[in-house]
């Protein structure tokens, strides 16, 4: 299997403005000052090497939506945030519009990052494309119609071109879609979320965020930890740090970094991604949030390590 | 893990040691809500016999902390083991109440009064 990031960040969509790029700029020519950078080769060897991630890129804006490539001819995407249009653009651009293809879209709740990006879903205007949206919240067919209509948006729903069909998953169910075996689970959240774990050829990747963990009962870890149990890959909502997710911002609905390696370690979990960025951590912090929990992973390793990865919009992750 | 509780003028100073996780934190927290409860102004922890505290001891400290609040008492913790420190820093439970690199620090903080005491013992 293959994951794609197109979206990784919580809440809204939060692009870089020009005074972030300058000062990303201002760095890296002071950084790079008589270093005779004068090929793009060069420059590029430059960023890749003398430059952290957060200096020489970004984690990104655009709001949840990865791919899973599972190896056969149909697209599985997870979640409908803004990065769903980068995706869309992305597939069409290999295909060609004249050339349909069918779309699986696993939906994990439907607060609005996670269905803005549909109406701008460009597959869905294009006859001969069938796109099947599948979901375990009750609401996800009412809340993807009802965007797309006016007055909050001028091309309705059924006017769209494509065939789209709504598919309501039960929780706790092994599905087949795109080829890969697909379980829901309920998640701690507001109005519920749905976490989704994806099996194919031996690989397992959990795709978990908008979920509330919580410390303490040992219950509850135990629980996620089944649901997580040997995953190559646990995509996480990691959106506020430990002590915010259980003072002022409890039962707001959101994990914590902590709790991702705890219960990825208990799980005997193989990759854990950071996911969810909070849209008020600029690209430093979430550089220094990913290399605190390399480190907290370290300091708390019983078994095989785990390895961390911050997911940014555009990671390509192979298992 | 353990803890020993010992009375200092106005404050109780808690003395845990060992590990405290999934296992042990309840225990935890309910010896710090107790020692809360007969401490008159201030609970000092001590955390110099700790060497590793996952997330749900952090949760027993959060609670012990809440309910300080609500009780109109201070609250403190001292003498983190380097590791144990680089948790509450990575976990922001720096930010969340003083953290005082000696019990003497968070005596003479938290009840100055009884520094002679504590100097004594
Ligand atoms: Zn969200
Ligand atoms: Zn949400």
């Amino acid at each position: 299997m293959q994951v794609t990031f197109w979206g990784t960040r919580g809440s809204l969509p939060s692009p870089l403005n020009a005074r972030t790029v300058r000062s990303k700029l201002v760095n890296a020519l002071v950084k790079g000052s008589g270093k005779n950078l004068d090929t793009p080769e060069k420059a590029e060897a430059f960023c890749e090497q003398e430059l952290s991630f957060a200096e020489a890129g970004t984690f990104g804006g655009n709001t949840s939506c990865v791919q899973v490539d599972t190896g056969g001819p149909d697209y599985l995407i997870c979640d409908l945030g803004s990065g769903a249009r980068e995706f869309s653009l992305s597939a069409l651009g290999k295909h060609g519009p004249a050339k349909p293809q069918t779309y699986h879209i696993l939906v994990s709740h439907v607060h609005w990052d996670h269905i803005m990006g549909f109406p701008f879903f460009v597959p869905a205007f294009i006859p001969g494309n069938k796109i099947k949206i599948y979901s375990c919240h009750a609401k996800f067919e009412q809340a993807i119609r009802g965007q797309s209509h006016e007055p909050c948006f001028p091309v309705e729903f059924t006017s769209l071109a494509s065939s789209i069909e709504f598919i309501t998953l039960q929780p706790e169910t092994e599905y087949e879609i795109a080829g890969a075996k697909v379980t829901g689970k309920l998640q701690l959240h507001g109005n519920d979320s749905y976490g989704y774990r994806i099996e194919k050829d031996g690989k397992t990747v959990v795709y978990t965020t908008d979920a509330e963990y919580k410390t303490g009962d040992r219950g509850a870890m135990e629980r996620a930890a089944a649901f997580f149990h040997d995953a190559d890959l646990i995509i996480f909502d990691a959106m506020y740090s430990f002590a915010e997710s259980i003072s002022v911002k409890e039962d707001w609905g959101h994990s914590s970094n902590i709790l991702g390696v705890e219960i990825s370690q208990m799980a005997k979990a193989k990759k854990l991604v950071l996911f969810h960025h909070e849209p008020v951590n600029n690209d430093d912090r979430i550089q220094s949030i990913l290399g605190e929990t390399i480190r907290f992973e370290e300091i708390t390793r019983t078994g095989d390590p785990l390895a961390i990865v911050a997911a940014y919009d555009g990671l390509k992750i192979d298992l | 893990m353990s803890c020993s509780e010992t009375n200092l003028g106005n404050a109780v100073v808690i003395k845990a040691s060992g590990r405290i996780d999934l296992t042990t934190a309840e225990s935890f927290k309910d010896s710090i809500l107790a020692a809360l409860a007969a401490a008159k102004t201030s609970l000092i922890i001590d955390l110099s016999g700790v060497e590793y505290i996952s997330s749900a001891g952090l949760r027993s400290l959060m609670t012990g902390f809440k309910a300080s609040k609500g009780q109109n008492k201070t609250f403190a913790v001292a003498a983190l083991q380097p590791l144990v420190l680089e948790i509450f820093t990575i976990s922001r439970f720096n930010l969340v109440f003083p953290v005082f690199e000696t019990l003497r620090k968070a005596v003479e903080s938290l009840d100055p009064d009884a520094l002679p005491a504590f100097d004594a013992s």
